[in-house]
């Protein structure tokens, strides 16, 4: 599967294991090749070929798991994006540490580095075009300078990938992620009464959390290198997408709402910052001609099965 | 015999005044439908099922192009279509089927002439077609503007989405005089401004025919008498026409002159899209004379404005 050798006995370590996203691709991977997961949350159901490392990935016990060779690729998935932390940590841990992640890759000769990077640092914006290439300009931190460590990040991986090119680095955009995932859009499709903008309903593009995961372990595969962007089903507009799961909306002029999310953000009643209304405003969605060409990549999810995927049971 | 109590007095009237008003309920459904008929045709909701099956076959248009909200738009532009500027088609059997650019003068003050070609490749092209026109970037900021804009087929103005929807087999249309033809003033009717030389860098790359297209009638719809360049920059706006009837209350439709549209026979044009601007303005020269030769002829032929 995925062209990954099953006789070879290195390690595949994946950070960021215990989040929704890495325990379903070590359950995916786990039964084929080694996995080492690293994260400091605990790995409670933690399958027991698995070996976990409960480590900060700032901290210096993470070369040793490098240090003794025996990697064959590493899997970045510990992205931290909690807009309740400060910038200086956002910017310790999604560029120092992955800087020193990618040092510690190229100094053990790791062959394959996989940075599951996300297309919302393309950004919306009222100019994009409806789909965006891999070449586009990373622009997301303009009106959201939250964001601006991820951007970072994924220059980071692409200075990387031009510089070491013995090395097989991918990187991954996918869009809104969906699924038992906790992050925004996700969040935002799960709210009882879901508020939209009056008079915007932008175009919007959806994966599900297994698709990930697939386009994950393509990216394994030997010889796969670049940047991809990862679509899902067709595209849907926001209001259908809102139909289609049966949800209740309220629709509230884009100044009221952004001045209401403003001030319920720093109340701590709601934990969506208000320059992320952009993306319920503008489009932004990707072009994945490349993966579905390179990776054989396919959505094995209908846009039904992916939008009711983030009430499912979250057993996981 | 009399009625004594009220209620069956008013139980009387309502025998003889129940039927009357059934009987001019139905004439009046019996008169919005031929209305309707006239208005939009008897084909109109074969024309609707065409385009959703169009679209619904490709897993829907990933611009966000919604038939519901077509057929309403439709509904409304059929009255100026047919009833209100009369428009005349012809030659509309020269837009081959798949990718086609549309390249046609651009008039009248307020982009009405867009609207018309559109309503045209829907109500008397056939199959009928969705016209895609590219629109300015900053309508996408505007609420309501831009999910409608987005909802009847209209795009963001950015070459890649030109290029997609081309290769979506769709019809373009483009106005390469911009907004210095929509704007220019009565004296300067029916004179093209230069040409841009973008759509035709387009329609070599993606091997698009071009079929020129020439609106008459258009010109006269708002008699501009110049721009006030200080207004408009005062307000902030591309142009500030100086149009008297927009002072006059209640007269802010524009004049109910007869749209004429003419389609000219496809152009194909080889070539590289990235050739000097020369090669390629020789070309568009081509484009911007038959337009030009397709107006005087129009304007020949038309024994009236109004009729």
């Amino acid at each position: 599967m995925w062209g990954l050798d099953a006789e070879d006995d290195r390690a595949v370590v994946v950070t960021g294991i215990c989040g929704r996203l890495g325990r379903r691709l070590s359950r995916v991977l786990h039964r084929r090749v080694k996995v080492v997961g690293v994260d400091r949350r605990a790995f409670a159901d933690r399958p027991r070929d698995i070996e976990h490392h409960s480590l900060d990935i700032r901290s210096k016990r993470t070369k040793d798991i490098f240090r003794h060779g025996g990697v064959r690729a590493l899997v970045h998935l510990g992205v931290m994006h909690n807009p309740r932390d400060s910038a200086e940590d956002h910017h310790a841990w999604n560029v120092v540490a992955f800087q020193h992640l990618l040092e510690y890759a190229e100094r053990y000769k790791v062959p394959k580095v996989v940075l599951l990077s996300s297309a919302n640092v393309y950004g919306p914006r009222p100019d994009n075009p409806v789909f965006l290439n891999e070449e586009a300009p990373l622009l997301g931190a303009g009106p959201f300078s939250e964001i601006r460590d991820l951007v970072g990040l994924d220059q980071c991986a692409q200075s990387y990938l031009w510089r070491y090119p013995q090395t097989e680095a991918v990187i991954l955009r996918p869009s809104h992620i969906l699924g038992t995932v906790r992050n925004a859009p996700s969040n935002y499709l799960r709210l009882k009464v879901v508020p939209t903008l009056l008079g915007f309903d932008p175009m919007m593009q959806v994966v599900h959390q297994d698709d990930v995961v697939w386009a994950l372990c393509a990216a394994l595969t030997p010889g796969v290198r670049g940047i991809f962007n990862v679509g899902g089903p067709p595209p849907v507009s926001l209001s259908h997408a809102l139909e289609l799961l049966e949800r209740s909306t309220v629709a509230l002029p884009h100044r009221v709402a952004r001045a209401t999310i403003d001030r319920l953000f720093r109340w701590r009643v709601t934990s969506f910052p208000a320059p992320e209304l952009d993306f319920i405003r503008y489009v932004c969605m990707v072009d994945d001609a490349r993966a579905r060409a390179e990776l054989g990549y396919q959505p094995q999810h209908t846009l039904l099965e992916t939008l009711r995927a983030v009430d499912e049971e979250r057993w996981i | 015999m009399e009625s004594r109590n009220a209620l069956a007095r008013l139980a009387d009237v309502a025998s003889t005044a129940v039927p009357l008003m059934e009987r001019v309920r139905r004439t009046a459904h019996h008169a919005a439908e031929e209305l309707k008929m006239r208005l939009l045709g008897r084909d109109f909701e074969q024309r609707i099922e065409i385009l959703s099956t169009r679209y619904l076959d490709r897993g829907g248009d990933p611009f966000g192009f919604d038939v519901t909200t077509a057929r309403n738009a439709a509904m409304v532009i059929a009255f100026f279509h047919r009833m209100y500027f009369r428009t005349e088609v012809f030659g509309i059997e020269h837009v081959p089927p798949g990718r086609v650019l549309l390249v046609a003068n651009h008039s009248g003050q307020v982009p009405i002439d867009a609207a018309i070609v559109g309503s045209s490749l829907f109500f008397d092209a056939n199959p009928p077609r969705v016209v895609r026109a590219m629109v300015e970037k900053w309508t996408a900021t505007l609420p309501f503007v831009s999910a409608f804009f987005n909802r009847i087929g209209q795009v963001v103005g950015v070459p890649e989405n030109a290029r997609r929807l081309l290769e979506m087999g769709e019809v373009l249309l483009a106005f390469p005089e911009g907004i210095r033809g929509v704007s220019k003033p009565f004296e300067h009717r029916y004179q093209l401004e230069p040409f841009g030389n973008g759509f035709m860098r387009l329609a070599i790359e993606t091997d698009t025919p071009i079929v020129p297209v020439a609106v008459i009638g258009a010109e006269e719809q708002y008699v501009s008498l110049g721009n006030l360049k200080w207004a408009a920059r005062l307000l902030n706006l591309p142009v500030f026409p100086l149009i008297p009837q927009m002072f006059v209350p209640g007269a802010q439709l524009p004049f109910p002159t007869k749209y004429r549209i003419h389609f000219g026979e496809p152009m194909r044009f080889t070539g590289g899209p990235d050739d000097d601007d020369r090669v390629v303005a020789d070309k568009v020269w081509l484009v911007r004379q038959t337009i030009s030769d397709m107006l005087r002829r129009g304007l020949a032929s038309r024994r009236s404005v109004f009729l």
